[in-house]
């Protein structure tokens, strides 16, 4: 099995053939999902948390679900409202939870490179629910098996991402994943929304819908978000959308089989237009959401896998190398 | 009369921009002299062997954090004076930016007075500029000049009210007071953990555009020029300011500037995967940057490079990268790290130590910083080829939040003299 990654801290660590693999495994289970094959047992003993110290409420469904599905232990935390309040540093949270043993923590941060820091410091496995505006791998991962599933393919193919690229973690994911799948990557935003450097990461960089979404495969809209804006970015709501949002005149420059996906939660009116996002030919928005729950349920099942294949090395070393 | 001779030294002389072998003859802490030939010894004389080691004047480092008044934790006045000797560094000029700020006459006497019983090397404090670095009142300029204070800044906080800066300048320049400010707009940096550019926009921080630098230095130099204030820019490290530094010196104002001894050895993407110890004010640089303020020390526009040495403790720095606090120390790595440029071939070593001991002594008024005859006998000896790894632990720092742990470095400090007496031994240093 070509997944080796112990934690899943963002898509930059990782292989192509780590990312093949996993998406390979998440595909079967979407399949499963939707026979209602959904009581499995690869995590069975298995404690897992999730830990939010930013709102969520798809994200931290769709880890519940999956991990459920697998067999585990799952408990949510908000950590908004407990010790981090009380002054406790993000070290401290991680070292106290890291005592009770869990097997696998699930973590949001407001803060990029969060994740990572308390990765270090815990013995269990640790997985990206989306570090400040850094990575958010598992929803870059839904996007791939998403596109793959839509389009038969996942690379050479020309994907628009559109919208508040400064400030989107999720961008940053895709941006890498689709890269180290060799697609053709147009970032589409307003110049204050777009951050700098990024055509040196090998993308096509464009402040203008209409010649951005030229003859694209795939739209992926991305949430304007309101409330990480220090303000000032653009205008107003209205010229955003008039310029910005995705509607039937501006989509007309993709390729007429192009799909519309969004990671949400939509802004109708103001990123897309509602009758786009609903429109069962071109949007492929439910079927994110549906793809999410099976790539965080391959997701935890590979880094399961490596964390009881580590578990069992060391028992077996501690034993002089006889089996228990 | 005490006489000590040190003999069979090469000698790193600033002001003759040259490295010579010969004898150098201290008589009662002060330096007499220099022999090519190794003079009589006279009843009484200590001889101390160089044994063709090079012999400079001690660093005098310009902008250094004792944690004193407040944080006395992170950095003590006895601390830092070890950290200080064993770098090689005589004369300590300290910052203002404690808690409380050393912003009136009797918080400055609290810290001379710290300093003289603590302190193995030369303490000359900074005073603030404003009332609590707030940039809203000025402080007593002319009683902390005569209580000590040998210039005035407000560290990392900039003045953002033009009119308070200039009025700030205008009263520092009728006492012939030095202002050391920091330049960063800071409208712009606001926020900024790193620089902008790929580098921030791959790891998702937020970073502010090196533009910010050039900014606040082109308003300085007009305030420069409106009030004739003696002006030093703490650090320049990025391309796009030196032109205008160049000018602003060209033009004959009163304008000097430094650099931070990290913003000449490292660049922004030190920080790799978010290591908070290289998170520094203003933040590390693109390589283009760095290169061209190496470039700047060597060809004499930037004047002064300093340690910028700033302690935090381990609680500050494990915090995820935009919560951790900015700073690094580097008393004791300043040496080794500047020779970095000297073996790289990028500076001459007297170039280094020009802007090491008398550039910034000069700036300051002083006497030291020089081998010329009745300048203090504040020296280093140390061994620039000397090979070592960097041990963080070994630091004499309360705080060891250096970013060159483990980082292979050349020069060793074998003694540091200050007033001719020895207050670092490095043979005998573990």
């Amino acid at each position: 099995m070509s997944f080796r990654q112990t934690h899943l801290l963002g898509i930059e660590p990782l292989q192509t053939t780590e990312i093949t693999t996993l998406l390979d495994l998440a595909d079967r289970y979407a399949d499963d999902n939707r026979r209602g094959r959904t009581q499995r047992n690869e995590l069975a003993g298995l404690t897992m948390i999730n830990m939010f110290f930013e709102n969520s409420t798809r994200t931290q469904a769709s880890f519940e679900i999956a991990g459920r599905r697998m067999g585990a232990d799952v408990m949510s935390m908000a950590m908004q409202a407990s010790s981090i309040r009380k002054g406790e540093t993000l070290i401290d949270t991680a070292m106290t939870l890291n005592a009770m043993r869990p097997d696998i923590l699930v973590v949001r941060h407001p803060h990029s490179g969060a994740v990572d820091l308390l990765a270090q410091k815990v013995n269990c496995a640790v997985l990206n629910a989306g570090d400040g505006r850094h990575e958010h791998p598992t929803q870059a991962l839904l996007d791939a098996l998403t596109i793959r599933r839509a389009k038969g393919r996942l690379h050479r193919l020309s994907i628009a991402i559109c919208g508040d690229i400064a400030h989107s973690r999720v961008a940053r994911s895709n941006i890498m994943l689709l890269g180290k799948m060799e697609n053709r990557i147009r970032l589409i935003a307003p110049p204050t929304l777009m951050p700098s450097g990024v055509q040196d990461l090998g993308c096509e960089v464009f402040d203008d819908m209409e010649r951005g979404l030229q003859d694209v495969d795939v739209v992926m809209m991305l949430r304007l978000q309101k409330e990480r804006m220090d303000g000032g970015f653009i205008p107003s709501e209205r010229e955003y959308y008039h310029r910005y949002g995705l509607d039937a005149q501006k989509l007309a420059f993709a390729k007429e089989d192009a799909i519309v996906m969004h990671p949400g939660p939509m802004n109708r009116g103001v990123e897309i237009d509602g009758t786009i996002a609903d429109d069962i030919n071109r949007s492929v928005i439910q079927t994110q959401v549906e793809m999410g729950v099976a790539v965080r349920m391959a997701a935890l099942d590979l880094l399961a896998r490596n964390l009881r294949a580590a578990r069992g090395a060391a028992a077996l070393e501690a034993n002089g190398g006889v089996m228990a | 009369m005490t006489t000590t001779i040190f003999a069979n030294a090469r000698l790193v002389d600033p002001e003759a921009a040259d490295v010579a072998e010969g004898h150098l003859i201290v008589v009662d802490g002060r330096i007499a002299g220099i022999s090519d030939k190794m003079p009589d010894i006279t009843s009484g004389a200590d001889v101390i062997d160089c044994a063709g080691y090079h012999l400079a004047p001690g660093i005098v480092d310009i902008g250094v954090k004792v944690s004193e008044p407040g944080e006395r934790h992170k950095e003590s006045f006895s601390s830092a004076g070890r950290a200080a000797a064993a770098g090689g560094v005589t004369t300590i000029v300290t910052r203002p930016d404690t808690l409380p700020a050393i912003d009136t006459p009797e918080v400055l006497e609290f810290v001379a007075r710290r300093a003289t019983e603590d302190c193995a090397v030369n303490v000359l404090p900074i005073a603030a500029l404003t009332k609590g670095r707030e940039g809203r009142e000025m402080t007593e300029i002319g009683f902390l000049r005569d209580a000590g204070a040998v210039a005035f800044s407000d560290c990392d906080n900039v003045i953002t009210d033009t009119k308070i800066a200039s009025r700030a300048f205008t009263y520092a320049r009728s006492l012939d007071a030095l202002v050391i400010c920091h330049v960063q707009e800071p409208g712009l940096s606001g926020g900024a953990a790193v620089t902008s550019g790929k580098f921030a926009s791959l790891k998702g921080l937020p970073g502010v555009s090196p533009m910010a630098e050039r900014m606040a230095l082109d308003r300085d130099i007009a305030l420069i020029e409106m009030t004739g204030v003696r002006y030093h820019a703490d650090q320049i490290t990025t391309a796009r300011a030196l032109p205008a530094l160049e000018r602003a010196k060209r033009n004959g104002l009163d304008i000097t500037a430094g650099v931070s001894i990290h913003h000449l050895t490292l660049n922004e993407l030190d920080v790799a995967e978010y290591r908070t110890f290289f998170k520094l004010k203003p933040p590390l640089r693109a390589e283009e940057d760095r290169q061209a303020v190496v470039d700047a020390v060597a060809t004499g526009l930037i004047d002064i490079i300093s340690s910028m040495h700033t302690p935090q403790d381990e609680e500050s720095k494990r915090l995820p990268f935009e919560e951790a606090a900015s700073g690094a120390v580097a008393l004791e790595t300043l040496l080794p790290a500047a020779l970095r440029l000297y073996h790289n071939g990028g500076v001459e070593l007297t170039t280094l130590f020009r802007a090491m001991t008398l550039n910034p002594a000069r700036r300051l008024g002083l006497d030291c910083g020089s081998l010329r005859e009745g300048a203090p006998a504040d020296l280093v000896l140390f061994d620039p080829n000397a090979p070592f790894v960097l041990d963080r632990a070994t630091l004499k720092s309360k705080s060891r939040n250096t970013p060159f742990d483990g980082a292979r470095m050349q020069g060793k400090v074998i003694g540091t003299w200050r007033a001719g007496k020895r207050i670092y031994d490095g043979r005998t240093d573990a």
